[in-house]
């Protein structure tokens, strides 16, 4: 169905976004097809979390569009509510809602924005615990799992929405490193089922395995971008060179700190007080 | 002679219960226990409190106590909400309701819901009566200082966990009552039961409404005995009548703490 349609699955114009003087997307134009996965990577601060968040608008881009299925999530007017419904997003620290149980957390969207009724919500919500290998989770809380446990029903808990495109930003970012690989099986899982997925990853074998696309960002701009084997295997900028040797080859870094780059652009934007929670 | 260190710590220990031991032996010793008795420990005095004690006055200050704290419950919220509001006059509107109510003694503000709101509505009564009046007036004070405990815990909430909800495609209010709001309450329920306890004891403060036998409460009632024996037995009963309401509060608010700290 998706397939059909004439327009990406997202289409990025010329976005730029500022935190206050800090300019940390200089101009980005992209695209994601339809059952594409696009890995974005590149060095902390180089704005490509900025750039996954301004997709469903949990940030508000400074100028340029933005559109996902068609619909122009820039647009000043969107009903931002229903669009976000169709794009699944996955934190880097999981966000579950502590208070509530695993499958609770899998209906609570269901029910309160997609009105579905419990017996529905609850079949979907544990079909989704299946396909995440968590059947048995369903009645614990949160802070009773591990950190893979936890990411793979925040995945669930995304999917039981239906959505057509799914955000990671760095979902493996925050985990033990013998958890990260339930979570990226679930993931490739995913793509090899067709989910269009945008994901900002550290994970190169990821990138190189399971992605269709590489994008390298650094300071705000795309550098290159193409398939995996190009991207990661023979690079043609000097930076995403010197980013891959860094990554891959840690303990030969050739040049110690980055003095060519700012300072670490903030990671969580300084909000006002007041608008903590007002998003 | 050198003491090991064991030894020493034993025996810093021991003078230390001596001396607990010696404090309490000094006041029973001195004090006057027979005249402590006459004035406040008279049995047939405590006898002809009960059952009038437990069935009028303790269950009216457990109504009045419960009255006010769910006023001021749901107000606060409310006000909490007003203060982070991107509505700028709603904030303005919190922040000078929080000041003032919060500068004003709750004796005040009683007496001022108990006796203007009669003069300024002629027409209209205030629901309840002297409950409603109860309830209204020091729900008011107390919403002032639950808004700001209540806000504290909203801010306590991750960011992480509105983003998630937005992410989910609930709405801003959504998101708020079942997902932010719940959770801050968790937070809170310690700072939340001391202004139960504080409510607890300010209900002692509608005698200024004037309370017939019907609407008495424990330290009126109390005091009314006080007044009719020549005897301070009453007040030393009204004061064990506040204790089994608000020892047991604790316990339970411990368990529910204990429950919570799973689903955190």
């Amino acid at each position: 169905m998706t397939t059909t349609q004439p327009r990406p699955a997202v289409e990025i114009r010329d976005l730029h976004k500022s935190f206050g003087p800090l300019e940390v997307l200089k101009g980005i134009d992209f695209e994601v097809g339809h059952g594409e996965v696009v890995c974005v990577i590149g060095p902390s601060g180089s704005g490509k979390s900025t750039l996954l968040r301004c997709v469903n608008l949990l940030e508000e881009p400074t100028a340029g569009k933005i559109w996902v299925d068609g619909t122009e999530v820039t647009d000043p007017d969107v009903e931002i509510d229903s669009v976000r419904r169709g794009i699944g997003m996955v934190f880097q620290s999981f966000n579950l809602f502590p208070h509530l149980t695993v499958l609770d957390n899998l209906t609570i969207a269901q029910r309160r924005v997609l009105r579905r009724g419990r017996g529905e919500a609850e079949r979907i919500a544990r079909d989704n615990l299946e396909r995440v290998g968590l059947t048995d989770k369903a009645a614990a809380f949160p802070a009773q799992l591990s950190g893979g446990q936890q990411q793979r029903a925040a995945i669930a808990r995304s999917l039981s929405m239906e959505p057509k495109l799914m955000l990671f930003d760095e979902p493996t970012s925050a985990l033990d490193p013998e958890l990260v690989g339930d979570v990226l099986t679930v993931m490739r899982k995913l793509a090899e089922d067709g989910m269009t997925m945008m994901v900002v990853t550290h994970e190169m074998a990821f990138a190189r395995d399971v992605a269709d696309r590489v994008v390298f960002m650094d300071g705000g701009v795309v550098v290159e971008q193409g398939p995996p084997q190009e991207v990661l295997g023979a690079p043609q900028h000097e930076r995403t060179r010197s980013f891959l040797s860094r990554v891959l080859d840690p303990t030969h870094v050739a040049q110690l700190g980055q003095p060519d780059r700012a300072p670490e652009p903030p990671e969580a934007p300084r909000l006002s007080v007041d608008d903590r929670h007002n998003l | 002679m050198k003491l090991r260190r064991r030894q020493r710590e034993r025996l810093s220990l021991w003078l230390q219960y001596l001396a607990f031991i010696a404090l309490i032996a000094v006041v029973i010793y001195a004090a006057d226990w027979d005249r402590l008795r006459a004035a406040f420990f008279r049995v047939d005095i405590i006898k002809s409190m009960f059952p009038t004690i437990i069935t009028v006055a303790l269950r009216n200050t457990i109504l009045y106590t419960l009255g006010a704290f769910a006023f001021g419950l749901v107000f606060g919220t409310i006000l909490a909400l007003m203060r982070l509001s991107r509505v700028a006059p709603y904030r303005w509107v919190a922040t000078a309701y929080i000041e003032l109510f919060r500068g004003l003694p709750a004796l005040l503000v009683l007496f001022l819901v108990g006796y203007g709101i009669p003069i300024a509505f002629p027409e209209r009564e205030i629901p309840g009566g002297v409950f409603g009046s109860i309830a209204i007036g020091l729900g008011l004070t107390a919403a002032a200082y639950m808004a700001e405990t209540i806000r504290a815990g909203i801010q306590a909430v991750p960011k992480g966990q509105m983003e998630a909800a937005r992410t989910l495609g609930m709405s801003h209010f959504t998101a708020m009552r079942t997902i932010v709001i719940p959770q801050a309450f968790r937070i809170v329920i310690p700072p939340l039961t001391n202004e139960l306890i504080l409510l607890t004891k300010d209900s002692s403060l509608a005698y200024v409404l004037g309370v017939t036998a019907q609407t008495i409460e424990v330290t009126k009632f109390g005091r009314d005995m006080l007044n009719d024996r020549v005897n301070a037995t009453p007040l030393l009963v009204a004061g064990l009548a506040y204790l089994v309401i608000t020892l047991p509060l604790s316990q339970v608010v411990r368990r529910l703490e204990l429950r919570y700290a799973k689903a955190r």
